[in-house]
């Protein structure tokens, strides 16, 4: 029986990054992907004829453009195409865009506040300082503080050296940063709900917490840190749906003689002696790997994939009390033409870029309080967007695909599974939203697909549906992603890895999980690192 | 169940103001003239404004500075007022030098530090009134502002787009005035203003200027703008006023040995590298800085800094050999160990002389300053021409004219 050098589950983006880098070292790589299409998360579907669905994730900042470089992502389709701001729509028939142009961004705000359009400097000079600190972490593996090897002494003392090399200030508002709430944060810069409402969402998306949330500053943080082609902290669409960023890993990896086999569910990984030997499918197929390299969040791999016996009890007891808590959905809508939104003047950059309808940190934590008596919120937070504004290739022309990221959904409804009617229910809530700014919203509706985490966790296996695969709170991040002991991409058997966003430096489109854990798996195997540019400087 | 949005309309002047994101370049209220001058539609953004580099040719627009009077739009720079019993005190607790010796009529060119003695900004303060003063920057500190004025009575406001500024530079300037009918105008010495009727309205006019010769600013509310700019135009043509863009201002400030915020040094809210922060002391600004006047904002770090001598950098003219200008070039100690940046360089033509503005290392240009060099890369026809030329630190202003201070101006 032919034993692969290294078996992949999941061929989500992480799951890709991983297999490029391993099979471009020369080893024989197989993808298995339990679905009959590659993508995990980050898909472009044709869901209704003439129209690609970003279904999951949808826009682009966080991909690193390392990782594009090394797997020559260009070459095989992949092209991110940045786009304007955004705006919140405010309940008295005005709304808060944001440009980006610096003294029209300002212009903007002075609208509301004065003050607040003369406080984006210092807001802006803050964020970027921290971007700055944590940029440069995001390509390394995470030190070990409980180990004395001298690689992990090594990133321990770069760590600390960075650290220590902050002005006193500067290392305050790290910590600050690492630990407060993004509502205490920003009412240090701003004194106006919607600017302040603007800024948080950030704060909270994919995640199960409310703005008023200690730690939720840093997931602000998460999301200012990509970049698109050098300019840090922008968006952009993949062009083709965030599907063409794993259609071009994918592409990438055949090219380079890789395997990925679709319609192929593990069961769980096949262990002897203490080490992974391959992967046992639904069907009872046994595949034989040398090493296998999971991208399925910590939850799913070691509660589900591998047997309770074969790892040790406190691994496994923080496995279980790893959060990742199921807090958002998704509406994809297709449309027969392009929404109106009165407020907004016809010409406004704005119908090209995300747009918010909760214009007060007082109703993103309303939204959030029905999340924590089980319900989804009647009042939702939204993500909205309609990429093919930009997008040509994605609807038919003069029809629109719409994503709106939704929050707060629970894992539960009243502790009880979610239903049909639950998710219709859910639907609802972002329809009559929707239409409350956009007069005949309905009828342009030609399709739609509603996912509560029921149906993420179900289609792409993310645990509870969490987008993260795990929560960006700080006592979840670095060495203690997931598990102290385990942040290195290892695992308590020998021969299987992780590599996916439940992993350092988690979350998002980043592709640094999959690519640090080729990283140390090529480590382990001795073998050379040369196709895998270092992280780009920080100057 | 779902939370409808009561629409109660937003206010008037704020819903007419979504428009602005189709005019991202504002004009200033001068613009109808400026662009019928604008030959070269060289424009850049000042602060969200349509300014010109240049209007027809910068060099001929330096010399009509130096030569007659030159016209140049300032409505850009940030502008607040600040008014109220306690605008002295206020005042005098947030900037460096001593408000309490400003007296109404009178400016001052000054500079304000965040606590820890970094500087926000340089500015001129006008004081209007015994409570009313003028502050004008190139950055915008609104929020710090209004922090900083807790517990004194004293309001402070945002008024850029309400004023528009001019400055008339040059050896005709004072003629000019003088002759468009702003009677008393030769009682103005440096540094004075005074309130002179316009157009049914008052116009301010400082002796104050950006470029080291005798020169105006003018301040007028916006509406009387365009009048202000004819009144100028017409009384000066027979004295050779022109409109200039920034170049040509800017190599006279050059020679004047000013410096410009976030050219020559980085302000504190915007520096995201923290070494780059400065105390007043390292850009030169040291003089400001009054120890016996009681407390300001910044006055304890900058005092222990001094006292520590823990200041790590000195801003300082250069005057280089040859004639190419040293652009951001890098200045060497013995040719081979690098100590600064030049930020600003011209060949001066009042001074016939290469000179720049530099950022140095102490204890460089401060205790050393013999042995510099400063290596040039000068780009000629798709070739770097690298010149290494030693740089000998000199005294500000590189340009010193008397016709700047003489009382009475002369006519010109």
């Amino acid at each position: 029986m032919k034993a692969w050098d290294a078996i992949v589950i999941g061929g989500g983006h992480n799951g890709l990054v991983n297999a490029c880098y391993l099979q471009r070292a020369g080893l024989d790589v197989l993808v298995v992907e339990k679905n009959d299409w590659v993508g995990g998360a980050a898909t472009s579907r044709e869901l209704t004829p003439g129209f690609l669905y970003s279904n999951c994730s949808y826009v682009c900042s966080l991909f690193r453009p390392e990782i594009m470089r090394d797997l020559e992502l260009p070459r095989f389709g992949l092209q991110v195409i940045s786009y304007e701001g955004g705006a919140v729509f405010t309940r008295d028939g005005d709304y808060l865009a944001n440009y980006r142009d610096h003294d029209a961004h300002r212009r903007e705000f002075a609208r509301f506040s004065k003050r607040d359009a003369e406080a984006y400097d210092r807001y802006s000079r803050d964020v970027t300082r921290q971007c700055r600190f944590i940029q440069p972490l995001l390509m390394r593996t995470a030190p070990d503080p409980t180990s004395f090897r001298p690689r992990d002494l090594g990133e321990l003392i770069y760590l600390g050296k960075k650290f220590a090399g902050l002005s006193a200030e500067e290392m305050a508002l790290t910590l600050r940063f690492w630990t407060m709430s993004i509502s205490d944060f920003l009412d240090e810069y701003f004194e106006t709900d919607v600017i302040k409402a603007n800024f948080a969402l950030s704060g909270i998306i994919g995640t199960a917490l409310g703005p008023m949330s200690p730690g939720t500053a840093y997931v602000l943080l998460h999301h200012y840190m990509g970049e698109v082609d050098g300019s840090v902290g922008a968006w952009g669409y993949a062009r083709g749906g965030m599907g063409a960023v794993t259609k071009a890993l994918a592409a990438s990896f055949k090219a380079s003689g890789g395997t990925i086999r679709t319609g192929t569910e593990v069961d769980h990984v096949l262990v002897r002696n203490g080490k992974a030997k391959g992967v046992v499918l639904a069907g009872g197929e046994e595949i034989r790997g040398k090493l296998v390299i999971s991208n399925a969040d910590v939850k799913r791999t070691f509660l589900k994939l591998v047997e309770e016996k074969e790892l040790p009890d406190i691994f496994l007891r923080r496995v279980r009390n790893f959060k990742i808590r199921g807090s958002s959905g998704k509406v994809n809508i297709a449309l027969d033409s392009l929404p109106e939104f009165p407020a907004l003047p016809k010409d406004s950059p704005v119908y090209r870029a995300d747009m918010h309808f909760t214009d007060s940190i007082e109703r993103m934590e309303r939204a959030y309080d029905d999340w924590k008596a089980g319900r989804w919120s009647a009042d939702p937070f939204l993500d909205m967007m309609i990429p093919t504004t930009l997008d040509p290739t994605m609807a038919p022309p003069g029809k629109h695909f719409m994503s709106c990221f939704v929050q707060y959904a629970p894992p539960k409804i009243d502790g009880r599974d979610w239903t049909d009617a639950d998710r219709d229910g859910f639907a609802e809530s972002v329809i009559a939203q929707i239409a409350a700014y956009s007069p005949g919203f309905r009828d342009r509706i030609l399709h739609m697909e509603v996912r509560t985490p029921r149906e993420i966790e179900a289609e792409v296996g993310l645990t509870e549906g969490n987008i993260f695969q795990g929560e960006l709170t700080f006592d979840q991040l670095l060495f203690n992603r997931p598990v102290p002991g385990y942040a290195q991409y290892r695992s308590p058997l020998s021969g299987l890895y992780m590599c996916g966003s439940s992993t350092h430096p988690g979350g998002g489109v980043m592709g640094a999980p999959g690519r640090n854990a080729a990283a140390e798996i090529l480590r382990d195997l001795a073998k050379p690192t040369l196709h895998m540019s270092p992280a780009h400087d920080v100057i | 169940m779902n939370h409808h949005p009561t629409i109660k309309p937003p206010s008037h002047a704020r819903t007419l103001a979504q428009s602005h994101f189709r005019t991202l370049r504002l004009g200033t209220p001068f613009q109808p003239r400026i662009d019928a001058l604008g030959f070269k539609q060289d424009w850049y953004s000042w602060a969200g404004y349509r300014a010109p580099h240049s209007l027809w040719d910068e060099e001929l627009e330096y010399f009509a500075i130096r030569s007659q009077a030159a016209l140049f739009d300032i409505s850009p720079m940030t502008k607040y007022r600040i008014e109220g019993p306690d605008a002295e005190a206020y005042l005098d607790r947030v900037t460096l030098r001593d408000v309490t010796r400003l007296k109404p009529g009178r400016v001052h060119y000054t500079a304000w530090c965040a606590d820890d003695g970094f500087v926000l900004d340089d500015g001129t303060l006008f004081r209007l009134s015994p409570t009313r003063f003028r502050l004008c920057s190139q950055e915008r500190h609104l929020p710090w502002l209004l922090d900083s004025a807790f517990q004194y009575d004293v309001g402070v406001e945002e008024e850029t787009e309400a004023v528009a500024g001019l400055a008339l530079q040059g050896p005709t300037s004072f003629a000019i005035l003088r002759d468009a009918g702003f009677a008393g105008i030769e009682r103005l010495k440096v540094f004075d203003l005074a309130e002179f009727p316009h157009d049914g309205t008052s116009v301010t006019i400082s002796r104050t200027g950006f470029t080291g010769d005798l020169g105006y600013e003018l301040f007028a509310p916006a509406d009387k703008a365009l009048s202000l700019w004819d009144r100028l135009m017409a009384a000066g043509e027979p004295r050779g006023i022109r409109a200039i863009g920034y170049t040509a201002l800017n190599r006279a400030r050059l020679e004047a040995g000013l410096i410009v915020a976030n050219a020559d040094f980085t302000t504190s809210e915007h520096a995201i590298r923290t070494d780059r922060l400065r105390m007043p002391d390292e850009i030169g600004l040291g003089f400001m800085i009054d120890p016996e006047k009681g407390h300001f904002n910044g006055r304890r770090a900058i005092l222990e800094a001094r006292a520590k001598k823990r200041l790590r950098h000195m801003l300082v003219g250069l005057e280089i050999e040859g004639n190419i200008p040293a652009e951001h070039a890098i200045v060497y100690y013995r040719r081979n160990q690098e100590v600064g940046l030049v930020s600003a360089a011209m060949w001066s033509p009042m001074a016939k002389r290469n000179i720049a503005l530099a950022s140095l290392q102490r204890p460089y240009g401060d205790t050393i300053a013999d042995d510099l060099w400063v290596e040039i890369y000068a780009m000629r026809e798709l070739q770097y021409q690298k010149l290494m030329k030693r740089a000998k630190v000199v005294p500000r202003p590189f340009v010193k004219l008397d016709r700047r201070t003489a009382n009475p101006p002369a006519d010109f």
